[in-house]
């Protein structure tokens, strides 16, 4: 008993108090914010270089749907592309992941966009299912921290569930696999109505890295409504606990 | 022995295609059953090529006493494409053989059961599908199966178990894996594009992305020739032990959760959360992506990440030692871990279990040690071995290699602050060996990770094979659970932590 409230002592308090503006090291990779004079040579080398084919090729936007986070490009143009460290990245259109040139606002969630049941029914308590169709494993991983000791979701009423019928949504991780095709298909005729869907990760956005594999098939993601877009490679813990505050209306 | 196949003591090594010895099958066959006969041995690639002849076979064998890798190829013709396996007499080639067999459709004559490994969008067969997976069944009224997945009721990846049970206990279990299948080696042999196939490689498999990516990046610089500097062999080590470490403990975190021990769970929980933050400090990724590049890297270390990274490191591995020391003493932890889960020596050594899954079953093997890569070559690392091969031996070992992994990143900072600094960028713009085979071998924390390229004649990549230490060690994970009560399969499963995406590719 002694040794356990050393350790707990030890342990303090570990939760992250205001989830909105927890500050991250300055390395993270958020938000690119691009400069509004690129000439056409900088953007053909721009466009060449990206290794998942985010930068546009006629203005130089980066679509942080297919972004990898990898910032070779600010590698490259250090005094025209830099990543700040500005997570709260996740919306509900997908267009809006796409950053123009010159732009240095922050991306919203679009309020109109929302369904109208998603407030209603899940502001208190948004139970998910998770479904990995071809996820490395490292936003699979930072789903589950989202509900550890450090981030703590838990505590809005979000949680991660074991079954599909439990659940009022499911999250999406990964290109989405032809082997896996047909269980994400299961899983999802079997959360009952209304449900959700939130794609976490650019590989589930886009395909990411994966975009022109045979072995992956973006069928069900083409053919179904999206709520949410969680971009990131992983999507970081905060990117998606403040895109789900977001979504649920959770100041 | 000299004479029927090249032989050579590097780790990541390139040799002319030509220079591989080509063998009829039989003497192929005959030489790998010479060479895999003993324990200190094993096979760390063998796969197949197409090409307008046939399918040309290539298998590297690597010694862990005499510290070589020894490589020889043969041909067969497509037609019949029947030879016989080698699987009897090395039963670690099994899924060699099925995965040879998946993918070109040659035929091991007397393999005990070719059945499919993953289902490429690739494969010969595409008549096999992941719903007609030839499960092993036991007609019995007394028995019953279990079946889990592909969907778990974890935040985890996808995979199918099979459990053929009597009442509580499992007689059997068949994991059918393939459901995270990308596509990646066929994406990486098609790739021109060099920053492409690096991002890849971090991407196989999210909780290795540093171990996969100094694969990658040793087997280009071998390929390519391009010369690399202490002080970036130094960095890519610190890299590899922190991810080390993290898994370790965030898998630790995972076992106490298990047995419901919440205190073990949220403390190693947050304990994990300080050393992937300090990844994240270090390169912008909690999970190292983005660190590791060929020829050198964009995130050289600076003065104030060394001393962040010992100080981290050494609070946090006093801190493991504090709960772990709590942990493995109390005895209803115990009770879920000891002798559960059990896999032994010779089990080990008959599927041809790598990694950690080898280490606790008391074989040395450890790729640091034995085929010594980056700076590990200056360094000496004596693999942590244990020898009960249960869930309790598998958790000590990460008590054990966490505060080995502590050592390290202080040794070899302290060395860092003493060596040159080059600070090399990373090197896309290359020009690789033409005609080549090349392999190179990283000891992850689950085991080893071994990457191999063949190029053309224009010293493009044409083939690409990557091989998580998953690849083998599922099979020990099918064995641990015989004869235990289907409960304790999740303590057992955890304790491995074994990759599906990794596995799948």
């Amino acid at each position: 008993m002694l040794k356990e409230i050393k350790i707990l002592k030890h342990h303090g308090k570990q939760y992250v108090k205001n989830l909105r503006n927890q500050p991250v090291s300055g390395l993270f990779r958020g938000r690119p914010e691009i400069s509004d004079n690129l000439t056409g040579h900088e953007i053909e080398n721009l466009f060449s270089l990206c290794p998942s084919g985010a930068i546009g090729s006629s203005d130089g936007s980066i679509d942080m749907g297919k972004c990898v986070f990898c910032r070779e490009c600010s590698f490259l143009l250090p005094d025209k592309i830099k990543f700040t460290s500005d997570f709260r990245i996740a919306v509900n259109r997908r267009e809006d992941l796409v950053i123009k040139p010159g732009v240095s606002s922050p991306v919203r969630i679009d309020e109109s966009g929302i369904r109208k049941e998603i407030r209603k029914i899940y502001r208190k308590s948004l139970k998910l299912r998770q479904v990995s169709a071809g996820g490395d494993n490292s936003c699979e991983m930072e789903l589950n921290a989202t509900g550890n000791v450090n981030f703590d979701f838990g505590r809005y009423g979000v949680e991660f569930v074991a079954s599909p019928r439990h659940a009022d949504g499911i999250v999406i991780t990964g290109p989405v696999t032809e082997n896996m095709a047909k269980a994400l298909q299961l899983t999802y005729e079997a959360v009952p109505e209304p449900k959700i869907i939130i794609l976490a990760g650019t590989d589930a956005i886009s395909g990411g890295m994966f975009s022109n594999s045979e072995a992956v098939s973006r069928k069900f993601i083409e053919e179904h409504h999206i709520d949410l877009f969680v971009p990131g490679n992983p999507a970081h813990p905060l990117t998606f606990i403040n895109g789900v505050m977001d979504l649920l209306g959770i100041r | 022995m000299t004479g029927n196949f090249t032989e050579i003591s590097e780790n990541p090594f390139v040799v002319k295609m030509d220079e591989v010895r080509e063998l009829s099958y039989d003497s192929f066959h005959d030489k790998i059953k010479e060479m895999l006969d003993g324990g200190s041995v094993h096979c760390v690639a063998y796969y197949g090529i197409e090409d307008s002849k046939g399918i040309r076979l290539i298998c590297s064998v690597a010694d862990d006493i005499r510290h070589n890798i020894c490589t020889l190829s043969t041909l067969v013709p497509k037609e019949p494409g029947i030879v016989k396996s080698l699987t009897t007499a090395c039963p670690p080639l099994h899924i060699y053989e099925r995965e040879i067999n998946e993918n070109f459709g040659i035929v091991f004559d007397d393999h005990p059961w070719l059945k499919p490994v993953r289902y490429p969008h690739d494969r010969k067969n595409k008549l096999a599908v992941m719903d007609n997976y030839p499960f092993y069944g036991i007609e019995s009224e007394e028995l019953h199966e279990v079946g889990v997945g592909p969907v778990h009721a974890g935040v985890i990846e996808p995979g199918h178990f099979r459990f053929i049970c009597n009442g509580e206990k499992v007689l059997h279990l068949e994991i059918q894996l393939g459901y995270q299948h990308r596509g990646v080696e066929k994406l990486l042999a098609e790739s021109s594009n060099s920053l492409k196939r690096a991002v890849i490689c971090e991407n196989i498999a999210g909780d290795s992305a540093v171990a996969h990516s100094i694969a990658h990046a040793q087997l280009i610089e071998s390929l390519g020739g391009i010369e690399t500097m202490p002080d970036l062999w130094i960095e890519r080590c610190i890299g590899l032990e922190l991810e080390r470490i993290a898994v370790h403990i965030g898998d630790t975190a995972a076992l106490c959760g298990d047995v419901a021990y919440q205190l073990g769970q949220v403390v190693c929980e947050a304990l994990r959360t300080e050393i992937i933050n300090t990844t994240q400090f270090w390169c912008g990724n909690r999970f190292g992506k983005g660190l590791v590049r060929p020829g050198g890297t964009n995130y050289s270390l600076s003065k104030e990440t060394a001393d962040k990274i010992i100080t981290v490191t050494d609070i946090v591995g006093k801190r493991f030692a504090e709960i772990t020391d709590r942990i493995y003493s109390l005895p209803s932890v115990l009770a879920r871990f000891e002798d559960i889960g059990q896999v032994t020596s010779e089990q080990a050594l008959t599927i041809g279990a790598v990694g950690m899954a080898a280490r606790t079953c008391g074989i040395s093997r450890d790729i640091r040690n034995s085929h010594p890569f980056q700076y590990y070559r200056q360094y000496d690392v004596s693999p942590v071995v244990l020898d009960s091969g249960d869930v309790l031996a598998r958790g000590m070992l990460r008590v054990r290699e966490v505060e080995q992994s502590v050592r390290i990143i202080r040794d070899l900072t302290d060395r860092w602050f003493k060596e040159k600094k080059y600070g090399r960028k990373p090197v896309y713009d290359y020009k690789l060996k033409p005609g080549s085979f090349s392999l190179s071998m990283v000891e992850g924390w689950r085991g080893e990770i071994c990457h191999s390229a063949v190029t053309d004649e224009n010293g493009s990549i044409v083939h690409y094979k990557v091989k998580d230490p998953s690849f083998h060690n599922w099979m020990a994970l099918a064995l641990a659970v015989r004869n235990q009560e289907i409960s304790d399969f999740p303590v057992c499963n955890k304790s491995f932590n074994l990759s599906y995406c990794g596995h799948d590719l």
